[in-house]
């Protein structure tokens, strides 16, 4: 690929495209997938919002807004966490994961984008946010909104030497590189504001959330869990990627261990805040209380110190099984955390509650297949993946 | 290829996380966003449960005022039977009951009546909380008002307000979100809000929220059982119906709930018995989540000089990195 001689020095190409059929059982299943969700969603559009999902005036936001914008957003968390690392805290050597990271990051915000407006009542007024007149400063989803829409062009404009690199166009590269460092700076400003006002949007909601989850550290806790979310998902698909399209991961391996540690910094970090936070305003008692939202608090709690008991050992830590499934339980700890916080705290009174119902699961679900297989795609076409020296590519 | 600990804490990670937990911590009072004050000139309705026959008159001439559509929830299409606000009914009458059923507003063996509605709050969650001002509060009368034209139908309002009241429709691709605008409409043209002016016992009762809190005040030190005059529609009427004074409970909702509403019920049993929601704080949740906001991003300084910092650090990086021998994006 025309992109080994864009890079300076000998030996020193860091990614290339896996090349390779696009067409396959996976991707076709992928697809199909994608295509009954726009199918829903075409419902959604011609009857209501409620011809396809469970939500109702009790239980407004379901999963289009708990899962494919807060949780989404936070798997996509990854370009952000490497760039902090790379970029912010100076560690170059962590350079040739950033590429796969911002890939899945771009994805994973746009559609995070598109299933805002998806879940938007009235769509057709969506630049009202974005067109001062109507600005209100002080609401937290105003804030959400203009910060994900700007990332989602930073992520963009961050990824972009990849297509210059495609097309060999290394004079435009070159020019975009000077200025560059901008962005990288607006690509951990934004999602540290937004990731962590997911968690403020809760606080307005005062006693319907329940004591567990309510606090004014949810800003805080939302952050912590939305870069611990970043690192892990870097493994997790460094991991499926090398499963999927039959990699040696030997050269990574280090590299994926020692963004492990990061995560078990951030993450015990994140819990201590938790509980100091409970015992703090004195609701340690509803560890034990509360019926099933207690349950729900331990199973987050269980699924936090799995990848704990393995991220904090360093022969642990090297072993890729259980690195991956560290990083994997980190994950579920993270989507149970912002589903907890979301749903199961929301209290609303006996009248009113909320399942999914299954079109509304499969249209999460044909999202995130549309995620894998622009992914999957994107990753055989452009040169994204990090270079084996060792390997044969392409 | 190794962390330090000191390195990774001192890092950007730190700073950010750090930074919002100072901010949040923080105990400076000098920024905290108070609660909002109600209006001078603010009007209200007053709802007294006791007076309350459950006639549902209100009901019927609330889907007059705002041409609503019939609600019916039993089947038929005869009669209109709303069980809760929709985004057909901006007001409706709930009856609580318990044991027997037999005596107006007694806790055991008795029954009562509560108007839900919107309360109009003096600080409204749903405002507050509208990324683009399609909830407003009008800045003479305090009418908690909505507009459709600007609104996103994000359901933020309808999540966040602790009362349950902003209703959104999900059966219709073009939906809305509808709540009581307390016949801002009507007041335009002199007119009072439907329901207050049908009320037959005056249970619901229209006027300047000061002077209910007169009007209030002058209920409450009623002797229970003693005849007293109960004005009908607006405090000075003419239009007044003698009745001995019922048994009132201490509370006023809407008195001090989360700063107050321009809406306020009296009432013969404690008003959680009706599914309300009671022991919030006086501080209101929009002053809460403000502060929070307002202490995180101090008007956006606050980001522009930790944006300024990133950028330094990553220009630092990238330089630092191609020197190393080209490891850049």
């Amino acid at each position: 690929m025309s992109d080994a001689a864009l890079e300076p020095g000998p030996n020193k190409r860091q990614y290339a495209s896996l090349g390779g059929s696009l067409v396959n059982r996976g991707t076709i299943a992928l697809a199909a997938l994608a295509a009954l969700a726009f199918f829903f969603l075409g419902v959604r559009f011609f009857y209501g919002i409620g011809a396809v999902t469970n939500i109702n005036n009790g239980y407004t936001w379901g999963i289009w807004v708990v899962w494919d914008v807060v949780i989404a957003t936070g798997f996509a968390c990854g370009g952000y966490a490497m760039a902090m690392l790379v970029y912010i805290l100076n560690r170059g050597e962590f350079h040739p994961l950033v590429r796969p990271a911002l890939t899945a990051s771009a994805f994973g915000y746009t559609l995070g984008g598109f299933s805002v407006l998806v879940d938007l009542g009235r769509y057709w007024n969506f630049w009202h946010i974005l067109s001062p007149s109507y600005f209100n400063l002080g609401s937290v989803m105003f804030e959400v909104a203009v910060c994900i829409s700007l990332y989602i062009v930073v992520l963009w404009i961050e990824f972009f030497p990849t297509f210059l690199d495609y097309f060999g166009l290394s004079g435009w590269r070159k020019a975009l590189e000077r200025v560059l460092f901008i962005f990288i700076g607006l690509g951990v400003l934004l999602p540290s504001m937004h990731q962590s006002s997911l968690g403020s949007l809760l606080i307005v909601m005062g006693f319907q959330i329940h004591p567990l989850w309510q606090t004014p550290l949810l800003p805080a806790l939302f952050l912590l869990t939305a870069i611990c979310l970043g690192f892990a998902v870097v493994i997790f698909e460094a991991t499926l990627a090398a499963v999927g399209f039959d990699r040696d991961l030997r050269e990574e391996l280090p590299m994926l261990s020692q963004i492990g540690k990061a995560i078990a910094y951030v993450l015990t970090a994140y819990l201590a805040l938790r509980f100091v936070d409970l015992a703090w305003r004195g609701q340690l008692g509803r560890l034990f209380d509360s019926g099933w939202r207690s349950v729900m608090f331990w199973i987050e709690m269980g699924l936090f110190a799995y990848p704990l008991t393995v991220l904090w050992r360093d022969a642990q830590r090297k072993r890729l099984s259980r690195l991956f499934l560290a990083a994997a339980s980190m994950m579920g700890g993270a989507v149970l955390y912002r589903i907890d916080a979301f749903l199961v705290a929301y209290e609303r009174g006996p009248a009113w509650n909320y399942f999914p119902s299954v079109p509304e699961m499969l249209v999460t679900i044909g999202i995130i297949a549309l995620e894998v297989l622009a992914y999957i795609v994107f990753v055989r076409i452009f040169p994204i993946l990090p270079h084996h020296s060792t390997s044969p590519s392409e | 290829m190794t962390f330090d600990r000191r390195e990774f804490l001192c890092g950007g990670m730190g700073a950010a996380a750090g930074g919002a937990a100072c901010a949040v911590l923080d105990p400076s009072p000098a920024e905290a966003r108070e609660n909002l004050t109600v209006p001078e000139n603010a009007a209200g309705l007053l709802y007294d449960s006791t007076l309350c026959t459950g006639c549902k008159a209100c009901q019927s001439a609330c889907k007059n005022a705002n041409t609503l559509p019939m609600e019916d929830t039993v089947g038929g299409n005869i009669w209109e039977t709303p069980l809760e606000l929709s985004s057909k009914t901006f007001t409706v009458i709930k009856a609580y009951k318990e044991g027997r059923a037999e005596l107006k507003d007694q806790v055991v063996d008795g029954y009562a009546f509560i108007k839900r509605q919107c309360l109009h709050c003096i600080d409204p969650s749903c405002v507050s909380v509208c990324p683009v001002q399609a909830m407003r509060k009008d800045p003479v009368s305090g009418i908690v008002t909505h507009n459709p034209d600007a609104c996103i139908g994000c359901r933020y309002c309808v999540a966040a307000c602790p009362y349950r009241v902003p209703q959104f429709s999900y059966d219709t691709p073009f939906p809305r979100i509808t709540k009581c605008q307390l016949c801002k409409e009507h007041l335009a043209k002199g007119d009072i809000p439907g329901c207050a002016k049908v009320c037959p016992t005056g249970a619901t009762l229209f006027g300047d929220y000061k002077n209910l809190t007169v009007e209030i005040e002058r209920r409450k030190a009623m002797k229970p059982g003693e005849l007293n005059k109960f004005p009908r529609r607006t405090l000075d009427s003419g239009d007044v119906q003698e009745r001995p004074a019922a048994s009132y409970i201490e509370q006023v909702y809407g008195e001090k709930e989360l700063g107050g509403t321009q809406v306020r019920y009296l009432a013969g049993i404690p008003f959680e018995k009706f599914g309300l929601p009671v022991g919030m704080p006086e501080r209101s949740y929009a002053a809460d989540s403000e502060t929070l906001q307002h202490k995180l991003y101090a008007g956006l300084l606050a980001p522009i000089a930790i944006l300024a910092g990133l950028v330094t650090a990553a220009f630092r990086s990238v330089k630092h990195q191609h020197e190393d021998g080209g490891h850049h994006e």
